[in-house]
């Protein structure tokens, strides 16, 4: 590698923060709105001429929000609780078992990622309405775990590659069922992986529009970002900017908080002192 | 506590490969069992397939007079460290060790009771609240023991438990597995490649070659008295001197000097229809200076001149090294195969140099052309074809022992014995006519 000379860290710190600014302004401006009366929507200026909390008074009080939020949430914990324990068994087998029909599984899975979500929304929304799932919380936790898992299994798998077998072999050896191997010593060691994992399959979850608007008619199952299409403003000509703002700001906070917290448990090392490395 | 029997003990894996070939062994109750061989010779399969980690293609396995063919290995009450000591890095020490307890539904304070007892034998009591990551090789090294020992199981199983420690420590802990052993009584089985593991270590040692046992015997039999040309080379450091030798009108022929045969032995390589080459095989210490070998041994052997090459001392010991041209025939696939395996292709193994070990007493020094002398009567002699140690083929001391053999085995031949035959053993050294000198090659 070249030298680091003063010319190139400039050059790579300009880089950086044009990045970060193009990442960030728009989060910091809708942030800006949030707080902006209705009839300030408009105007042009970053900072608030007049804070109000009225936009968040106005959707933490109403049940056109609160009823979404409830549901984002339990159908996120649900989603992703679901699929980090499928995919986690198939992940071992995958990663520890020779069976017939394993890169077909692996291939098939990568399949289900790669398709284009749109095209699947039609056909599963005529399925959802025959089962009488369409507006149900299982209606949006059966596709959110499918679509989840692919990802779910590969991360995991790779995850459960780098754990030694014969910690495995140890732990037969000790006494353990396949199963007690697996829950005792294999899944402990690859909670960063679950982590990972899980926070993964919630972000999907928790930010998808698509589904969420497409398989849910009332706020019994729609979830937070497909119910901000509904806010209304104070009358029927205005546009309801502010509200949304904040419940995107409402919504986007814990993932980012959720993110950070969880950050070091992703990046640590669990495995380190297994074997003499 | 409780034998063990490998009853035509076969494992061929999914894709066809053979990795263990009809394995048979007996292993009795207490007793400390080493398999010994180059990395891919099947002994850690044979390992895994006591523990119950790998399936047995076919054949019959019983621990403590039970079959265990199909059983798990949580049901076969073993205990097992591995190589990479496999220890839960989840867990403290204390866990780690009281894991196996755990699952068996022990009582918490009998759990305790045992961790402490085996923290206080393998000296872990200071490190058992802390994790494998914070330990060093050779406590984590002790802390696996201990999680095989806390369980009190029938047999232990150990896949090569020493080779990640350092020399030193090696050595130390060697002496305290043999130590821990024989004060636990318990069936050991151990898997080294190591040999001199092997042979300080085990009451019986079994060497193993491409998947199929070649002798099972103490480490003294083994050395003494190889089976065949693997064991032979396989055994003993430095490894034994193979040369090439040819029979001619009863004498056998080879660059160090001509040796007469026995006719036992004539007629078993004869029998083995091997034509009339041979391998003969020296150890390093059947070699001596000349000088110091007192009149009376020295017509057990024959002296010849070589040219030192390089010479060690230890002190102790003299190794000296000299070369001699092989001829054709000794170069046995199997002789290279062992080369390659003991990475021992410099130290005499690979036939182009031979080793002798001397008295610490010789005045040889490097480069000279010395006169040595070797002692015929531990000759072994080798079928090139099959590798099969012909000169052990009488069960009653071959050629290694210096008395009775000769008479025993010309009884029922037709023609006389050689009248100088009687009195040293299979070979007969011919005094006088020694090798060409040592400026060969």
């Amino acid at each position: 590698m070249a030298a680091i000379t003063p010319a190139r860290r400039a050059g790579w710190a300009t880089t950086n923060l044009v990045v970060i600014a193009l990442a960030l302004i728009p989060v910091l401006w809708l942030v800006s709105l949030s707080f902006k009366t209705p009839a300030a929507v408009l105007d042009p200026s970053f900072l608030p001429a007049q804070w109000t909390w009225g936009n968040y008074h106005g959707i933490l009080t109403s049940a056109q929000f609160l009823r979404p939020l409830a549901n984002s949430i339990g159908i996120g914990l649900i989603s992703t609780f679901i699929a980090v324990v499928l995919a986690s068994m198939a992940a071992y087998a995958i990663a520890r078992l020779r069976f017939p029909g394993k890169s077909l599984l692996i291939g098939t899975a990568l399949l289900i990622a790669m398709f284009p979500l749109i095209a699947l929304v039609t056909p599963l929304f005529t399925i959802e309405r025959a089962l009488g799932l369409f507006n149900t919380w299982p209606g949006l936790i059966i596709p959110y775990v499918t679509f989840g898992l692919p990802l779910g299994i590969y991360t995991l798998s790779a995850f459960f590659r780098e754990i030694p077998w014969e910690l495995e072999k140890a732990a037969k050896v000790d006494g353990a069922t396949p199963f007690q191997a697996f829950t005792r010593v294999i899944a402990p060691l690859a909670a960063p992986g679950m982590v990972t994992t899980g926070i993964l399959v919630f972000l999907a979850c928790w930010n998808d529009f698509l589904l969420a608007i497409s398989f849910t008619s009332t706020i019994a199952s729609r979830t937070a970002p497909a119910a901000m299409q509904y806010f209304s403003g104070g009358s029927v000509f205005t546009v309801p900017t502010g509200p949304i703002a904040a419940a995107a700001v409402v919504i986007t906070i814990p993932i980012i908080i959720f993110v950070l917290f969880f950050q070091r448990r992703i990046v640590a090392g669990l495995t380190s002192g297994a074997v003499k490395g | 506590m409780a034998p063990i029997v490998l009853n035509h003990i076969t494992k061929r894996f999914p894709d066809g490969s053979l990795a263990v070939n009809d394995f048979n062994l007996d292993i009795a109750d207490g007793e400390f069992v080493i398999l010994v061989g180059p990395s891919g010779c099947g002994k850690s399969t044979t390992l895994n397939m006591i523990a119950g980690l790998e399936d047995i293609t076919s054949g019959e396995l019983r621990i403590g007079g039970q079959v265990v063919n199909n059983k798990t290995p949580k049901d076969r009450d073993i205990a097992m460290v591995f190589q990479s000591y496999a220890l839960y890095p989840h867990m403290t020490v204390r866990e780690n060790m009281g894991f196996a307890l755990k699952l068996a539904k022990t009582p918490k304070a009998t759990i305790n009771e045992k961790v402490s007892e085996a923290a206080r034998i393998l000296d872990l009591t200071q490190l058992l609240d802390r994790r494998p990551a914070n330990l060093s090789g050779g406590q984590r090294q002790r802390v696996a023991m201990g999680r095989a020992i806390v369980r009190d199981p029938a047999v232990f199983l150990m896949d090569e438990p020493l080779s990640n420690l350092d020399a030193k420590l090696r050595v130390q802990t060697r002496t305290e597995v043999s130590r821990l052993q024989r004060r636990l009584g318990t069936t050991m089985v151990y898997v080294t490649h190591d040999q001199t593991e092997a042979l300080t270590l085990g009451d019986r040692v079994a060497v193993m070659r491409t998947g199929v046992l070649q002798q099972a015997a103490s480490p003294k039999e083994l050395y003494e008295r190889p089976v065949n040309l693997f064991v032979a080379g396989f055994i003993g450091s430095p490894a034994m001197n193979f040369l090439s030798g040819t029979l001619e009108d009863g004498m056998l022929r080879t660059s160090l000097g001509d040796f007469r045969l026995s006719d036992r032995l004539r007629r078993e390589v004869d029998r083995s229809g091997t034509g009339r080459d041979v391998i003969v095989g020296l150890r390093p210490e059947n070699f001596e200076d000349a000088a110091l070998v007192s009149p009376d041994n020295r017509p057990h052997g024959i002296t010849f001149r070589a040219s030192i090459d390089v010479l060690e001392s230890l002190g102790s010991d003299v190794f000296v090294y000299f070369a001699r041209e092989l001829g054709k025939g000794v170069n046995s696939a199997e002789l290279e195969e062992l080369a390659r395996d003991s990475g021992r292709a410099d130290s005499g193994a690979s036939g182009e140099t031979i080793v002798a070990r001397l008295d610490a007493a010789t005045h040889i020094g490097e480069g000279q052309d010395a006169e040595l002398w070797v002692d015929t009567r531990a000759m072994h002699i080798f079928d090139p074809a099959t590798g099969r140690n012909l000169s052990l083929v009488d069960d009653d001391g071959g050629t290694a022992s210096v008395q009775a053999a000769p008479a025993r085995a010309d009884a029922g031949e037709p023609q006389a014995p050689t009248p100088d035959a009687a009195g040293s053993g299979g070979v007969q050294a011919v005094p006088g006519q020694a090798g060409p000198p040592g400026e060969a090659t």
